[in-house]
């Protein structure tokens, strides 16, 4: 076996800066799950396809388990784990509770960084924007319903706090 | 009295951990320690095993290795039959079969060495298929391939064909259905001789792993602990299959004795573990000249695959609903599941009952046909009411109104308007548009006398601040049991819902409450906790620290004063069989459940003639469940049952070859996304059940059963064309236009 070694970089990880050591080929979700012991982030199938393992990178949304840890050198990641404040759930979480759009909850980190990201580009989302922006992150359990509902219910909270 | 919690959608009860990512599935949990294992399974579905070579440059004596030899008890699978051995020996039955273990603390170095490790073979002709195995093209399995038979028979159906009005045929297929569980399989396990067995994992049935445990080390049961981590969907997929790889870590656990981690990755897990029964169902019936049921002959065959599993009790789920919810004079049921040297298939929500129903309401539509009546209108004639009996002779004593539900199901989803407008404007179109529905019941519960064996016990605990603890072995994997059992424990202890809590099922320390599955645990389980909240109340009145009448803080005080005396308050309950239940097992005759489910279901779908895309635009399932616990939590079971069964019509293929899926990843084998499903419209009747917990029926299967059906009776209603199977996806329904179009039917 070919040794290839460690390299060192600089990140952000939900506001807090970090110097990561990792092989320059390793998945950035491992990274994230056993390095940064951040285990929020699912893995559901590896191949880009299930959107479990859904972070931002520097505001963009990227299936973290298709991406080389290197990528993230000087980036800006934000993980479920940065999305409340503190004990503050942010409205969207607070939303997925309240409207049942996590039943199993293995989805749901990714799901909700999902919302987040469609929230910022359409404040007011039709329903085929919830339907497209969510289209990359899939869930078995709720057929889906509860998940707009949760987001559109997000939405009118938002609305009324500005 | 606090606000009573049932009937109320109050927040889940640890939905907070699931919106932060605090809450711990297997593979989050932290081992520091573990090392890693992984299975080397068959290449071949039939033969001998010749030899087993560790190949390539890699340190071998380095890897932990299990063969069956180093089982501490017996080599076998404990489920219902003994025939799936947990490690193969001579015989190899089906691909991808377990046949040796081996263990590193290096995970890239595992996953490469596995590669090099040959399994020598003899190879034997395997069969695939209902067909070959029904006509014993190889004996593969006992004398015959026959896993389990059943026969229900009513009247007699040979009397009538020949004084029929009309007699119909029809022949039906469902394909296999992967449960995709967004979580893969996983387990780590502790095993010594000194301590025993301890596994952690994703599973629905704490109990069942225990047994095997028992049985594969040869221990007792208290020396054989397992711990449920929080579980990402289930769908009976961690029915059975958790046993398996809990036995194969705690086995590589035992011989290394190390802490060893198993996680199956997506493509492992869709490969190797259980599946919806393939299903192949054919029917007689005969009408007279007003439409009515004369006669149902119905021969309904599984393909169980290589072993038993759990295929006897889905044969006979799938048994009891093959006729519907209709009454019929005449009926006959031969089923049989058969064994093919296919991986085998296992639990899977509806169990059974999706695959006779899809035959029995396509049938229906069939048979309607040939009487001249709407669908609608034929099934009207025919619905099962209360007073009348079912297949099995059972009299049902509910308030039924299916002709209600349908009529609901017909007016919400606008259906007459609807289906005499797609008739007029498709005409000429690229895209038809179609309408349809199926109607159906779904027995909840263990089948027949089947709770009564499990004589499931639940505890409940209160501390001196009054708080209480529901002690259980059911698991919460998303359906909410425990936000149900709180609301139960609450409403019936008079407290708030927010001072229960769910102890973690482990079998240290929770009563076995019966395993997760057959829709019985919020209707089942949750009323042991009524029973239990109630006993807990009698011995505080029995001590004279409660009245009547009382606030949630005299029940702190008294809680506190209780176990000031006595040490602790604590309590366990059982189940009791309610009263009037019969059910004879060696005839397939009387109380199949204690209650049914009822439902109408309406899909409306767009067809594309150009691209052979069929989509769901709107889906109406109108359902009679009893009393509905939680609305939002129940509406939410119905439509993720919804899309499964949107995805069971439409979507999801299994594509075998050799005997193996070889779609096994997401990005082959497709369920419906967030924009492939339809809206999904939900509603509720309720005929409270006085057995079931504060009045509720089962429901996570129901969703299952008439989901699909629905969907391909609209697709017949857009296309004017007959689909006896499914899954129909687009290069199916092309196939069947260009064949129906040579043999001149089809749209005019
Ligand atoms: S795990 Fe990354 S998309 Fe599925
Ligand atoms: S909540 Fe289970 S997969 Fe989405």
């Amino acid at each position: 076996m070919v040794s290839v070694a460690k390299v060192n970089f600089d990140c952000t990880i939900n506001g807090e800066k970090k110097t990561i050591s990792a092989y320059p080929m390793a998945r950035l979700l491992d990274v994230i799950r056993e390095d940064c012991e951040l285990t929020g982030t699912k893995e559901g199938c590896g191949e880009g396809e299930c959107g479990a393992c859904t972070i931002m990178i520097d505001g963009e949304l990227v299936n973290s388990c298709l991406v080389p840890a290197l990528q993230a050198d000087g980036a800006e990641i934000k993980t479920i784990e940065g999305v409340a404040t503190g004990e503050q759930l942010h409205v969207v979480q607070e939303s997925f509770v309240v409207n049942n759009g996590a039943q199993c909850g293995i989805c749901t980190p990714g799901m909700i960084m999902a919302a987040l990201k469609l929230l910022e580009e359409h404040p007011d989302p039709s329903p085929d924007d919830i339907r497209h922006g969510l289209a990359g992150n899939l869930c078995r359990c709720t057929g889906y319903m509860k998940i707009f509902e949760s987001v559109l219910a997000a939405c009118q909270s938002m609305k009324q706090e500005v | 009295m606090a606000n009573a919690a049932i009937g109320r959608s109050v927040p889940r009860k640890e939905g907070r951990s699931k919106v932060t990512g605090e809450i711990q599935y297997i593979d989050d949990l932290s081992f520091p320690e573990a090392i890693y294992g992984t299975v080397i399974r068959s290449p071949v579905a039939r033969g001998k095993i010749l030899g087993v070579h560790f190949e390539g440059d890699f340190p071998w004596d380095e890897f932990i290795k299990v063969t069956a030899e180093d089982i501490p008890g017996e080599n076998r699978q404990a489920l219902i039959l003994n025939d799936q051995p947990c490690l193969a020996v001579d015989r190899i039955n089906h691909r991808e079969e377990p046949v040796l273990l081996i263990a590193h603390p290096n995970k890239h170095l595992l996953i490469e060495a596995r590669k090099h490790v040959r399994i020598e073979v003899e190879e034997e002709t395997p069969i695939y298929t209902i067909e070959d195995s029904d006509a014993k093209k190889e004996v593969i399995w006992g004398e015959d391939n026959i896993l389990k038979k059943y026969r229900v028979e009513k009247g007699n159906v040979d009397d009538v064909w020949a004084s029929a009005h009309k007699v119909i045929e029809g022949e039906y297929r469902t394909g296999a259905q992967e449960q995709l569980y967004i979580e893969p399989q996983g387990m780590v396990a502790k095993a010594s001789p000194e301590d025993g067995v301890t596994v952690w994992g994703s599973l629905q049935c704490p109990y069942y792993i225990q047994g095997s445990l028992e049985v594969l080390f040869g221990i007792p049961a208290d020396q054989c602990r397992v711990v449920y981590a929080a579980t990402g969907g289930g769908f009976g997929g961690k029915e059975e299959y958790p046993t398996v790889i809990a036995g194969h870590t705690a086995l590589l656990a035992w011989k290394s004795g190390k802490t060893v981690k198993m996680i199956y990755d997506r493509a492992e897990d869709m490969a190797v573990t259980t599946k919806r029964h393939p299903s192949l169902t054919r029917h007689k019936t005969a009408i007279d000249k007003d439409g009515k049921l004369l006669a149902m002959d119905v021969e309904f065959l599984l393909d169980g695959g290589a072993y038993a599993t759990l295929t006897s009790v889905v044969l006979s789920r799938g048994t009891i609903h093959a006729v519907g919810p209709y009454l019929c004079p005449n009926v006959r049921v031969n089923a049989r599941a058969l064994a093919t040297n296919l991986p085998p298939h296992g639990a899977f929500r509806g169990f059974g009952a999706p695959q006779s129903c899809f035959a029995i309401e396509r049938h229906m539509n069939k048979v309607a046909r040939a009487a001249g009546l709407t669908p609608e209108e034929f099934r009207n004639r025919n619905f099962l009411n209360k007073g009348q009996r079912t297949a099995t002779g059972q009299l049902i004593e509910e308030n039924v109104d299916m002709q209600g539900l349908l009529t609901t199901a017909l007016e919400k989803s606008d259906y007459h308007a609807k289906k005499a407008r797609f008739a007029k404007e498709n005409v000429g179109q690229r895209i038809k548009k179609g309408i349809g529905f199926a109607t159906f019941f779904h027995g909840a519960g263990f089948t027949g006398s089947g709770e009564k064996h499990l004589a499931s016990t639940l505890g409940m605990e209160a501390d001196r601040n009054g708080r209480i603890r529901v002690l259980a072995a059911s698991t919460e994997i998303g359906q909410g049991a425990n936000t149900v059992f709180s609301q139960v424990a609450a409403d019936t202890l008079k407290i708030s819902y927010d001072a229960i809590d769910i102890e973690k099922p482990d079998t240290e320390k929770v009563p076995n409450s019966g395993p997760t599955v057959a829709s019985r645990t919020s209707m089942i389980v949750g009323n042991l906790v009524a029973v239990a909240a109630k006993q807990l109340l009698a011995k505080l009145r029995e001590a004279q620290l409660l009245g009547d009448e009382y606030t949630p803080d005299q029940f702190n005080s008294a809680c506190d004063q209780y176990i000031e005396k006595h040490g602790e308050l604590k309590v366990i309950s059982e189940y009791s069989q309610p009263p009037g239940i019969n059910w004879d097992e060696e005839n397939y005759q009387g109380d199949a459940y204690g209650t049914y489910a009822w439902a109408a279901y309406v899909a409306e779908v767009e067809v594309d003639t150009l691209t052979y895309v069929t989509e769901v635009k709107d889906f109406v399932a109108v359902q009679e469940i009893g009393k509905v616990l939680h609305p939002i939590m129940a509406a939410g079971q119905i439509e993720g049952g919804v899309a499964q069964g949107v995805g069971f019509a439409v979507y999801e293929k299994v594509v075998w070859r050799d005997g193996v899926m070889i779609n096994n990843q997401m990005t082959n084998y497709i369920m419906p996304t967030a924009s492939d499903v339809p809206e999904i419209r939900v509603f509720f009747e309720e005929e409270p059940y006085a057995y079931g917990a504060a009045g509720a029926k089962g429901i996570g299967e129901l969703p299952l059963d008439g989901s699909a059906p629905a969907v391909i009776n609209a697709v017949e209603d857009a296309m004017k064309i007959d689909i006896d199977f499914i899954p129909m996806l687009p290069e199916d329904l092309f196939e069947l236009i260009e064949s129906a179009a040579n043999n001149g039917q089809g749209e005019e």
